[in-house]
């Protein structure tokens, strides 16, 4: 099966990963953006309230417990996905996490490692894709998950199967766990609700912001961003390379 | 009064700094890593200050324009975030957009300061690049994962400002030029359209 998704990811890449996000590899950009309306309404309707909701319902210091709990339990996971990326180093780190943060942090609700200064680690499948050399592919708006990237988009499904934890708990302890998970993006949702409100429903075009912020942000986490000096975004490349065009024509004077 | 003070690029500019009582390192000197470290700790010093004033929204918002123009090299903002439209706009255009952009920019990431109160931004570490110097810093909220938002300063404009911001990987010029080019497209290229809408969006 894995293969089978890795051919369909190969299908439509364009030669190389494309790093100009103004100008994202985008050939389903219709179906996209209809997505990204039915995302919106979503929001719209749920997901933006229940932030609000959750918000001041809920204090501070119990939100972080349940991101903690939520982000625990993913740590199995990514000891999986560290080992599968040859990163060794990671997968200790999140065996650490995971041993210290379930006994001493009463069960993931306290991140007693981080006290302990043990780093954070996190990662995924889609990562797991990157390291083995599967290009980005496509940007996909995927309904109810919102944007992604084909490469992701198999990521997040294979993720489904990579956490260790799914087969060992069962019942009701596996309805607390994915019930913290939803909790702790509803609790971003809300704790982000300017930022994110603007991004959706002030922008001109939201579609094109949330694409833009995705594969940035994306990248970034993938070790392939924040080369701010070669991105090709340096305003006074754009600028003083033109003698003719001074931004110092004096904007203020009156 | 205070604009026309600092748009003097003569060595009115030191002038000018310690008037306005900040320490801002001279003008005449090059940039150096120190310099930039201290201008973004000190950008973030007046944010900061601005955000636990408890003052109403639109004071803090006129408060934030102020320290944006103070802090960061505007015309050059505006200009990339207008990206190839600027080619063909006058210069009148030009001045009336970077205007209107000060005022959106202030008011679209002063609404969102609200979501960052009693962060903590923590410098990591500072490096060359081609225009200037690249500041590292830490966000710490509380209940959340620490994030990296990335400063850009330079003293390309004669002076040592901030230029550009990445936060978590995002480059705000970038999501700007793209936010400006949608509205301009949806205005079928009408710059001073655009530039008249800009100035009561944020």
């Amino acid at each position: 099966m894995l293969v089978a998704l890795l051919t369909l990811v190969a299908c439509t890449t364009p030669d190389a990963d494309n790093r100009d996000v103004s100008q994202a590899f985008d050939p389903f950009e219709d179906e996209n953006r209809r997505t990204h309306e039915f995302n919106k309404s979503l929001d719209r309707a749920l997901l933006r309230p229940a932030g609000r909701g959750y918000q001041t319902a809920v204090p501070i210091p119990v939100q972080a417990a349940v991101g903690n709990f939520s982000s625990n339990l993913s740590m199995p996971g990514v000891a999986v996905n560290s080992l599968l990326q040859g990163d060794l180093g990671g997968t200790g780190l999140a065996i650490v996490r995971f041993a210290m943060n379930s006994t001493i942090g009463i069960g993931g609700l306290i991140d007693a490692a981080s006290e302990f200064n043990v780093p954070d680690h996190d990662t995924d499948f889609g990562e797991t894709l990157h390291v083995w050399g599967t290009p980005e592919g496509a940007f996909i708006e995927l309904p109810f998950l919102g944007p992604s990237t084909e490469r992701d988009a198999v990521g997040r499904f294979v993720d489904l199967f990579t956490n260790p934890l799914t087969y060992a708990v069962t019942g009701s302890d596996r309805f607390w766990g994915y019930s913290a998970s939803v909790a702790s993006s509803v609790s971003d949702r809300g704790r982000f609700s300017e930022t994110i409100d603007y991004i959706l429903y002030e922008s001109a075009d939201s579609y094109a912001q949330s694409r833009l912020i995705y594969l940035q942000n994306r990248r970034f986490e993938l070790g392939q961003g924040s080369a701010t000096e070669d991105d090709g975004t340096d305003p006074y490349d754009d600028f003083y390379s033109d003698p003719y065009d001074d931004p110092y024509e004096d904007p203020y004077a009156e | 009064m205070q604009n026309s003070l600092f748009d003097r690029r003569t060595t009115l500019v030191g002038l000018a700094a310690s008037v306005a009582g900040i320490a801002m390192p001279s003008a005449v000197l090059a940039l150096t890593e120190q310099g930039a470290t201290a201008l973004v700790d000190q950008l973030v010093g007046e944010i900061n200050k601005v955000i636990s004033s408890g003052k109403s929204e639109s004071a803090m918002i006129k408060d934030f324009e102020k320290i944006f123009v103070r802090y960061a090299d505007v015309p050059i903002m505006a200009k990339y975030a207008l990206g190839n439209d600027g080619r063909t706009a006058s210069a009148a255009q030009i001045k009336n957009f970077t205007r209107a952009f000060q005022g959106y920019i202030s008011r679209k990431y002063g609404k969102q300061f609200r979501d960052f109160i009693g962060g903590q931004v923590i410098v990591q570490s500072s490096r060359k690049i081609k225009s200037g110097y690249e500041i590292k810093s830490t966000v710490k909220l509380q209940g959340q994962k620490p994030f990296e938002v990335t400063f850009l300063v330079s003293d390309r404009s004669g002076r040592d400002l901030f230029f550009n911001m990445f936060i978590e990987g995002v480059n705000m010029l970038l999501a700007e030029r793209a936010e400006i080019g949608a509205m301009l497209d949806r205005r079928g290229g009408n710059i001073d359209q655009m530039t008249a809408d800009l100035a009561k969006a944020g």
